[in-house]
């Protein structure tokens, strides 16, 4: 088993024919992900190494079927392209464009929430979603994760995440899902969704969560783990050092007027029985331990 | 992007936000020609982003050319906290019966905008919320709907504030909205937003923080971007495209991914040493890259040891290990160096940089290792 995406899944890529789109879709494809069909506006009817592309998202849908999205746009086209996979009823659409303006992601969850409450944005400005074995949508290198389980992964941030999977595959330990949620202030899904879906997985037994500062996420998800989780969770939190006011990269990554530290975030999940580690090693070293016991 | 308090009022005036006569002034000379286009009495403002100006001296009223003289002297040049005036804002000096409070931004958790408003204003606001946290009236907007002028009264009554400030304030609500959400705002605030003795609603100050990755449809933030004030490893890490934030330690950091670089910082902290910056050189590490990184890293003067934390992805480790011979051939690095290699074909990486290493280029299987050893070599060498 696995959340979100797995074997059935069937990819479409909006800005296929694009150079990151091309590149990482077709890696996508490599690993064994079933990338059905292309979306460009104006170059229906093309092909890139065998895979068809559409005009538009719905002519893409009716064709093959696809029943998620991969957008791989520039940061100005990204906010249309996400609600018109929307508006064809696609369940879930992964956007890994990096700088769209807060007030577009804002403006684009909210209308998805109220118009298109079937479609789960993961993302923007995120690595994207793999379930080792299955289905790998976005940039994620396929090889450094271990198929399998019994851990699930969910992560504010890409190198983070790369390394906590890599980690574990050095340990011997398996993955169902690992989900990149990115580093944005608006971002589609959020750990507490993704907790919740680990959760109600059967092959999920334990959970790695790898935050961040800024904002309250981490907070939010520790409410969650207090009230909803029974599975044993390992959290790293990034940032102990940064100073305030200052953005540490991700535009969502800043401790402001006090708040989203990430010393409050740790102390709130360590308060919700998670084990916090001080650095990915330990985070990697207690999942081991725990995946020992289970 | 934070903006002057200047730039802000002359945003907000973009959006029709009515703000008091007054000019920007870099002399003495031109504080005076302001004053008098603004006429007297003027209050002369130190344009520095940080607080407690107030306090330090840096805003004075003036009755006559002759004060606006003396106190443009005084201030220009003045150092707050660290920041050195080199512009003032003169405007003419309004006559307060009331002073609120007003701002837009955006709930993260909620994922909707928030709208501030209180009848306590011209006092940091922060301290309101905690001591009289009714006094300010929190209002979520979906973004989708937008702010309408009904709404905006609603607001204003429910904020108490006074009842001939309700249609004037109500205005200013939206169009500081607007300058939120037009403008691409990340944060629009008005601190205090005052009420003069014959009726009118006014912005007496303006801080406005304006959200980076929107520049591309506000040609007109290229003026602001000349303005920001940066430290000169800053300046440098800019002109050549990199993530850089200076701090003030003695281990330099470069690393791939923003949460990889946090996490370096914080290790370096946890075995007992300082970093020098945060730099992120993002998912490529080619040699152009490397060698720009260091050459940033080689201007502070602070680094004695420098820690290179890469983990592959998609990034191959061979081609990470090239970059960095590359840039050793380019750039004359002063500090020892220490490399942490790990990921996609690390181990092929680090047979590349093999050959290099010496006392002066280490090389360390892990993320812990590898801080431990750039720690000892920046304390080693004080």
């Amino acid at each position: 088993m696995a959340i979100f995406v797995d074997d059935t899944t069937k990819v479409i890529v909006q800005g296929l024919t694009g150079g990151q789109g091309r590149f990482h879709g077709l890696r996508n494809r490599d690993y064994g992900t079933k990338v059905v069909a292309g979306v460009t506006p104006g170059k229906g009817g093309q092909d890139v190494e065998g895979i068809p592309v559409f005009d538009s998202v719905a002519d893409a849908v009716s064709a093959t079927g696809a029943n998620a999205s991969f957008i791989s746009v520039p940061p100005k086209a990204a906010p249309a392209a996400i609600l018109e996979a929307a508006a064809s009823d696609i369940p879930f659409v992964v956007c890994i464009t990096e700088g769209i303006p807060a007030h577009d992601e804002a403006r684009v969850f909210n209308t998805l929430l109220r118009d298109h409450p079937g479609t789960r944005l993961l993302g923007p400005n995120c690595p994207g979603i793999i379930s080792p074995g299955k289905c790998n949508i976005g940039i994620t290198a396929g090889e450094i994760a271990k198929p399998g389980g019994p851990v699930g992964i969910v992560s504010r941030s890409g190198t983070l995440t790369y390394q906590a999977l890599y980690e574990l595959k050095q340990k011997g330990i398996g993955v169902t899902t690992c989900v990149g949620i990115g580093g944005d202030p608006v971002p589609g899904t959020s750990f507490i969704d993704c907790l919740r879906e680990f959760q109600a997985d059967p092959a999920t037994r334990a959970v790695m969560m790898i935050g961040e500062i800024g904002g309250s996420a981490e907070e939010e998800a520790a409410e969650l783990i207090a009230a909803e989780m029974d599975k044993p969770v390992v959290a790293y939190i990034a940032g102990v050092t940064a100073p305030a006011g200052k953005k540490m990269g991700h535009a969502g990554a800043i401790v402001s007027g006090g708040k989203g530290t990430a010393q409050g975030k740790m102390d709130a999940l360590a308060a919700a029985g998670v084990t916090v580690a001080q650095n990915p090693t330990e985070a990697g070293d207690r999942m081991a331990e725990l995946v020992a016991r289970l | 992007m934070d903006l002057f308090e200047y730039q802000g009022k002359q945003y907000f005036a973009r959006f029709g936000i009515p703000v008091s006569p007054g000019g920007v002034a870099d002399t003495v000379d031109e504080a005076v020609a302001e004053a008098d286009k603004a006429g007297y009495p003027v209050v002369v403002k130190a344009q520095v982003q940080v607080g407690g100006r107030g306090k330090a001296g840096g805003i004075k009223l003036a009755a006559s050319a002759e004060e606006v003289r003396v106190h443009a002297g005084n201030i220009l040049g003045m150092d707050i906290k660290g920041h050195v005036v080199k512009r003032v804002w003169v405007e003419h000096a309004s006559d307060i019966s009331a002073e609120y409070y007003a701002s837009f931004t955006l709930d993260r958790s909620a994922k909707k905008y928030l709208s501030m408003v209180s009848a306590r204003g011209g006092v940091d606001i922060e301290q309101v919320a905690e001591e009289e946290p009714d006094a300010i009236v929190r209002t979520w907007i979906d973004p989708v709907d937008g702010l309408s002028l009904e709404h905006a009264r609603e607001i204003a009554v429910a904020a108490k504030l006074d009842a001939e400030a309700l249609d004037g304030a109500a205005d200013i609500l939206v169009k500081l909205y607007r300058c939120y959400v037009e403008g691409d705002c990340d944060l629009a605030e008005i601190n205090p937003l005052i009420l003069t003795p014959d009726g009118r609603v006014h912005a007496l100050d303006a801080k406005v923080s304006l959200d980076d990755n929107a520049a591309f449809r506000h040609p007109e933030w290229e003026e602001y971007a000349a303005t920001v004030e940066l430290d000169d490893r800053e300046r440098l890490a800019r002109e050549k495209g990199l993530q850089y934030i200076g701090l003030d330690g003695s281990v330099g950091i470069i690393a791939n991914g923003a949460g990889l670089a946090m996490s370096t910082l914080d290790v370096v902290n946890q075995v007992g040493g300082r970093a020098a910056n945060f730099l992120d050189i993002g998912g490529g590490a080619s040699a152009d890259v490397m060698a720009a990184a260091l050459e940033v890293i080689n201007s502070d003067e602070n680094v004695r040891a420098i820690l290179v934390n890469i983990f592959g992805g998609i990034t191959k480790g061979t081609e990470v290990a090239n970059g960095i011979v590359e840039a050793l051939n380019r750039v004359d690095v002063k500090a020892p160096i220490v490399i942490r290699l790990d990921g996609t074909l690390a181990e092929e990486g680090r047979k590349i940089i093999a050959p290099l290493l010496s006392d002066r280029l280490i090389s360390q299987p892990t993320m812990l290792d590898a801080a431990r050893t750039a720690v000892a070599l920046a304390q080693g060498s004080k």
